[in-house]
């Protein structure tokens, strides 16, 4: 034992470790987007997270200014570009509302019929990435192929598989062929449950998939109230918040569903509530199936909603009527609403004001991800570094909606 | 009211509320008004965090979802600051504006809701209102570095400045804007429905109409 010496370690003696900044993004794969995350580490735990944000905005508020009211419209596919007609459903409501413009019942049928495949388009999405986020492969790819099937469905009733820009003001654009409504009917019978729970089999017990979100970014009542929370976040921490069951839009009030909510305020708790409402969802559409009636798919007010084409053929006021809509567009009567309905991600909100003319004169859009991606520092601090990919990944965040 | 015919989300119409307000914020309040199946109060700027407070503890309005900046460059004091409430014990919604010029400060509300935070830079940097108080008050939407505030009406759609990546300096470098055609902004005021300004011609008119 004599010619040996203990090797010193090189992280103790006198040198003081501090806390150390990392970037996480702006390309990283598990920053859902454009992130750039400024983190305060001491040793794995954070201390501290400063989001930037902002890298993806393209000043869309603004272009709608300098857009009629139709042309803004397509405008809204883009920011949430995980579940596009719910961020039109805001806006021609919004709309809607500021002209006081009654919408056929068929037509508020489809537009809930469609909301309802948005959202579980979106939660395909959101499942899917949270799992691989944190390290599962397979459910991922599994739930990829509900979310074709979606797509599918949206090209087949607006030509588009993402941006559908399908709403009107007044309506939608174009009624769907029967065909496909009972496609629709075959798929939450048969496809839709057994894809989604042979992959909801696959994580909602396994052991490594609890460890890493049970008791992670814990957020109580009060919080979920005073940062801001809506959607799944506020109803993980178990406030029964829905804008569909409390303020119903469309014929939300003629449907029958449950609103899940959270017991324990976690990651794994916001991951249930969409597991949950993907089903939720799938009930209401089979509703919307049977219910829907027959009738005009757009406003008959030809003021705002276009004659179709065999009438133009006819009549010259129709002609008329679609030269004026298509070239200066509606005018919308001054004054101001806001109007908030319960997108996949949360509350999403559009604030218009308008002047009186055919362009708004203001459009502020009310992102979900805002609120809860500010609540990010609070939510993480004192977790170690791989939770913070968890922490977002159940936050449910996509840029293009978020930066705007 | 007007009868609702709209598909929005229906809100059901709490009695009493604008004599309530009116009542508890006294002199606070500027004006109130219930359009368009909305109420929207107007608030003594200085005031704004002591009225949130109260609508916030008294009336149960405890979210903020939104804080929107609008741009009305005709005004003294141009910028509205508008704060959405959100009460989901009583399931109602409140508009509450103040007003604000570029040199006068808005109290901010952080102290009362802590995501007030970003919505403020948010406005801050689209608008340049200043949030007093605010002590995390930098850009958040725009570029690191950049000038000016983008959602005043007097800032062009196109902007100033464009963005490329040099070979030569081998990194992204800014340039003022060049368009090869002129951005196109259509006119679409009827002069039959009140344009508001003079049609070619109508000068000659002057003093014989008269």
């Amino acid at each position: 034992m004599s010619g040996l010496t203990l090797e010193q370690s090189p992280t103790t003696g006198d040198e003081v470790i501090t806390n150390y900044t990392i970037n996480f993004g702006p390309q990283h794969p598990a920053a859902h987007g454009v992130l750039r995350m400024v983190m305060e580490l001491d040793g794995e735990t954070i201390e501290r997270i400063d989001p930037h944000v902002g890298l993806l905005h393209r000043g869309t508020e603004k272009l709608i200014e300098h857009k009629t009211y139709l042309q803004a419209l397509p405008y809204f596919d883009r920011l949430d570009y995980c579940s596009p007609l719910a961020m039109e459903h805001s806006y021609v409501l919004a709309i809607e509302k500021l002209l006081n413009l009654e919408v056929p019942l068929r037509a508020q049928y489809l537009r809930v019929l469609f909301a309802e495949l948005t959202r579980i388009c979106n939660h395909m999405m959101n499942i899917g990435s949270h799992i691989m986020d944190v390290g599962a492969m397979t459910p991922n790819l599994w739930l990829f192929e509900i979310r074709e099937d979606c797509l599918n469905f949206f090209e087949r009733a607006s030509g588009a598989r993402m941006h559908s820009a399908w709403y009107r003001p007044g309506g939608v654009h174009q009624d769907v062929p029967l065909k496909l409504l009972t496609d629709i009917a075959d798929w939450l019978d048969t496809r839709l449950p057994e894809l989604f729970e042979d992959a909801m089999s696959l994580f909602v017990d396994n052991r490594i998939f609890k460890q890493r979100n049970v008791d992670i970014a814990k957020v109580s009542k009060e919080d979920a109230l005073a940062w801001g929370f809506s959607g799944p976040m506020i109803r993980a921490a178990g406030i029964p918040w829905d804008i569909r069951k409390s303020q119903p839009y469309d014929v939300y009030d003629r449907m029958d569903f449950e609103v899940p909510v959270g017991t324990n305020s976690d990651c794994y708790d916001r991951m249930m509530v969409r597991v949950e409402e993907v089903r939720q969802s799938a009930r209401i559409m089979k509703q919307c199936l049977q219910q829907m009636p027959d009738g005009p798919i757009a406003s008959t007010d030809r003021k705002v909603s276009p004659p179709k084409r065999g009438e133009m053929k006819q009549s010259m006021e129709a002609l008329i009527h679609h030269f004026k809509l298509y070239t200066e567009g509606f005018h919308v009567p001054a004054g101001e609403v806001y109007v908030a309905t319960e997108s996949p991600k949360g509350e999403f909100g559009v604030y218009l004001v308008s002047d009186g003319s055919n362009k708004p004169y203001r459009c502020k859009i009310r992102p979900t991800a805002f609120s809860h991606l500010q609540a990010m520092d609070f939510m993480s601090k004192g977790h170690m570094l791989p939770d913070a990919t968890a922490i977002l990944g159940a936050m449910d965040i996509v840029f293009g909606e978020c930066d705007r | 009211m007007a009868q609702v015919l709209h598909a929005a989300p229906r809100i059901a119409p709490v009695d009493g509320l604008a004599d309530a307000l009116t009542k508890a914020l006294g002199v606070n309040l500027l004006a109130l008004k219930q359009e368009h199946f909305e109420t929207v109060l107007t608030v003594e700027r200085d005031s704004i965090e002591t009225v949130l407070r109260q609508l916030r503890d008294e009336f149960e309005y405890q979210q903020l979802m939104e804080i929107a900046g609008v741009d009305y460059p005709a005004r003294a004091e141009r910028f509205e600051v508008v704060y959405m409430l959100l009460s989901v014990t009583k399931n109602h919604r409140l508009l509450v504006k103040v007003r604000a010029a570029e040199t006068t400060p808005v109290p901010t509300v952080t102290t009362l809701w802590p995501n007030a935070g970003w919505l403020e830079r948010e406005v801050f940097d689209l608008y340049g209102v200043v949030f007093a108080d605010n002590t995390d008050l930098r850009r958040i939407l725009t570029d690191y570095g950049f000038e000016g505030h983008p959602f005043r009406k007097d800032f062009p759609l196109t902007g100033y400045v464009e963005l490329r990546y040099s070979e030569e300096e081998k990194r992204v470098v800014y340039e003022p804007v060049e368009l090869p055609q002129d951005l196109r902004q259509f006119d679409f005021m009827s002069p039959w429905e009140g344009a508001q300004y003079v049609l070619p011609g109508d000068e000659k008119a002057e003093g014989e109409a008269k």
